[in-house]
């Protein structure tokens, strides 16, 4: 049996142009819609799938605003059993931060009887991009941790985890409890169910405030990369195009004559 | 002394640890933070050594243990930072793979620094502070690193490799580093090469062939793989692609696959999405083939042919045989 805690963050959608606020220090929240990375929606497949493979529970937890609710119910309706919502400014938690907060969740979980035998994230932020959490919080919760895995299935004690390298598969095999980060590719994703989105809706989110004040992430500011103003060349419309195409190929040098 | 953690493939130093050294080389002639290092986990042969000293290397410091044969990322930053502490390094750089990340991420938690990812450019040296990619490249941020150790990956391409005038000769120092039981409590267990995995050949393809929804469906790639063969290229796609399963997730390019920066990418019906263009942006030429001549990638594009990539790449594919017939 695995309890699985899955962590995801509430993100801005990065399919819509992207507005700062005046300070620079966030998204403005009025323009874009909010969404979870890929490689979270993957992380809660598998934590779904591990809890109903052993018996075990899927927890999902998320750092951020009460807006972060919203995330957290999409969660339950694909299968999470419970939900925890650290209430708090995320754009002033820095990458340790992160990590100690849900470091003290797990430990208070486990003071009151609740203990994860495995805890889920994704490799990296969609918006902050740190690349770190994961890895930060195996060390504060002195346990091993795997990042960039696709897949991870439990067997006796020890999870099995797998992700591509570049000479092939790597498999990686970790006593419990641990941390393992997971991307894109392993599983597909499900669609919530119309009693999942209900059970979504009746699901009591435990709302918890973070013990330690945070340290910050050094941001200093944000801005956006310099717009560059369009400067394609239409080579023409449809096959006719086909012998300029060519000869762009062969004056760059990518085709051999 | 400024530390670059060398990541090696098959051409010995990759590329983008290459560009490491070039970016560690001119920060340390602007910053005085000088010279650079280099950390290599395991073995040092001539032509790694002759690349090391290429990119002006002072040092590399050569991490010895038959138990770092199977990676362990915990026990590669025990060794980085073994090397750290023992030189009193200012700045530790690695490219932004997933290697790099994941050993400077266990580096940065073990000293108790923060860790930058994705660095551009840095914009002060002291304290330092970065321009790194967020938001899969669609914004900037300005982050200030006020540690004792800059600890920080760069962004793919972020610089062109470039080597010194006068190659230096370095002294090649071995150590075997202290390692604990826990430092490979995560540890490759075994590598499976059932699936080929052609993402190494994307990150280094010359020409991209890039397909995206207008592809039509998992049947629609016969022509743009022809392309590029013809090309002697890769294959990669949009996430749309990958998440419908008309082809494998390795040959996604975007913010959740590979960053590619060929001489040429031809992106085919592909509309350009924030998350795609993260992967693509640092392609030197990007050629467009889309129906709609206001799809961001065909505004952010070098060239674009407007019309349905089945009846244009088929063209191509013609008129390229044809030319190689008539020469």
């Amino acid at each position: 049996m695995a309890n699985v805690l899955v962590c995801i963050k509430r993100v801005p959608d990065s399919s819509s142009e992207l507005v700062l606020t005046d300070d620079g220090q966030s998204v403005d929240a009025r323009h874009v819609g909010y969404t979870v990375s890929p490689h979270e929606e993957c992380a809660v497949e598998l934590a779904v799938q591990i809890a109903a493979a052993t018996g075990g529970s899927a927890t999902v937890l998320t750092l951020g605003p009460a807006e972060a609710l919203e995330q957290l119910r999409d969660a339950i309706a694909v299968g999470c059993s419970a939900a925890v919502l650290i209430e708090a400014d995320a754009d002033r938690y820095g990458a340790s931060d992160v990590a100690d907060a849900i470091a003290d969740l797990v430990q208070s979980h486990e003071a009151q009887g609740k203990p994860y035998d495995l805890v889920l994230l994704g490799n990296d932020a969609a918006d902050t991009g740190d690349f770190q959490v994961g890895v930060r919080l195996g060390y504060a919760l002195d346990r091993p941790v795997v990042t960039g895995m696709s897949t991870v299935e439990l067997s006796a004690d020890t999870f099995v985890a797998r992700g591509d390298g570049l000479d092939g598969t790597r498999v990686f095999e970790v006593a419990a409890p641990a941390v393992v980060t997971i991307m894109e590719g392993g599983v597909t994703p499900r669609y919530p169910s119309i009693p999942g989105r209900m059970r979504a809706k009746r699901t009591a989110v435990e709302t918890v405030t973070p013990i330690r004040k945070p340290t910050g992430s050094g941001r200093v500011r944000l801005k956006l990369p310099p717009v560059q103003p369009s400067s394609v060349q239409i080579l023409g419309e449809g096959p006719t195009a086909a012998p300029a195409v060519v000869d762009l190929l062969m004056e760059l040098g990518v085709l051999s004559r | 002394m400024i530390a670059v953690l060398v990541e090696t493939d098959s051409t010995g130093a990759s590329l983008v640890t290459l560009e490491a050294l070039t970016f560690a080389r001119s920060l340390a002639e602007r910053s005085g933070l000088g010279p650079v290092h280099a950390l290599v986990v395991g073995p040092v042969d001539e032509p790694l050594l002759a690349q090391l000293a290429d990119q002006g290397v002072a040092l590399v410091h050569q991490a010895l243990d038959e138990r770092l044969t199977a990676y362990a990322a915990a026990a590669w930053a025990a060794a980085l930072a073994q090397v750290v502490l023992e030189v009193a390094a200012a700045a530790v750089l690695a490219a932004g793979t997933p290697l790099g990340n994941e050993v400077l991420a266990h580096l940065a938690t073990r000293l108790d620094v923060a860790m930058a990812a994705n660095v551009l450019a840095v914009e002060e040296v002291r304290p330092l502070m970065v321009t790194r990619q967020v938001v899969g490249g669609a914004a900037l941020e300005e982050m200030r690193l006020e540690d004792g150790v800059a600890v920080f990956t760069l962004a793919g391409h972020a610089c062109d490799p470039e080597s010194v005038a006068e190659p230096t000769t370095p002294r090649v120092s071995p150590f075997s580093p202290t390692l604990v039981a826990s430092d490979f409590r995560a540890q490759v267990a075994r590598t499976e090469h059932g699936v080929a995995d052609s993402s190494g050949a994307l990150t280094k393809a010359r020409v991209v062939v890039g397909a995206g929804r207008g592809a039509g469906g998992p049947g629609g790639f016969a022509d743009l793989l022809e392309l590029t063969e013809l090309l002697g290229g890769a294959l990669g796609v949009s996430r749309v692609v990958t998440s419908l399963g008309w082809r494998p997730h390795h040959e996604q390019v975007g913010q959740t696959g590979s960053q590619i920066a060929p001489e040429l990418y031809i992106a085919c019906g592909i509309s350009g999405a924030i998350q795609h263009w993260a992967g693509c942006q640092n392609s030197k030429t990007v050629l467009a083939i889309n129906t709609d001549a206001d799809a961001p990638m065909v505004t952010r594009a070098h060239y674009a042919v407007i019309g349905d990539l089945h009846e244009i790449v088929p063209a191509i594919n013609a008129e390229i045989r044809r030319r190689q017939t008539a020469s």
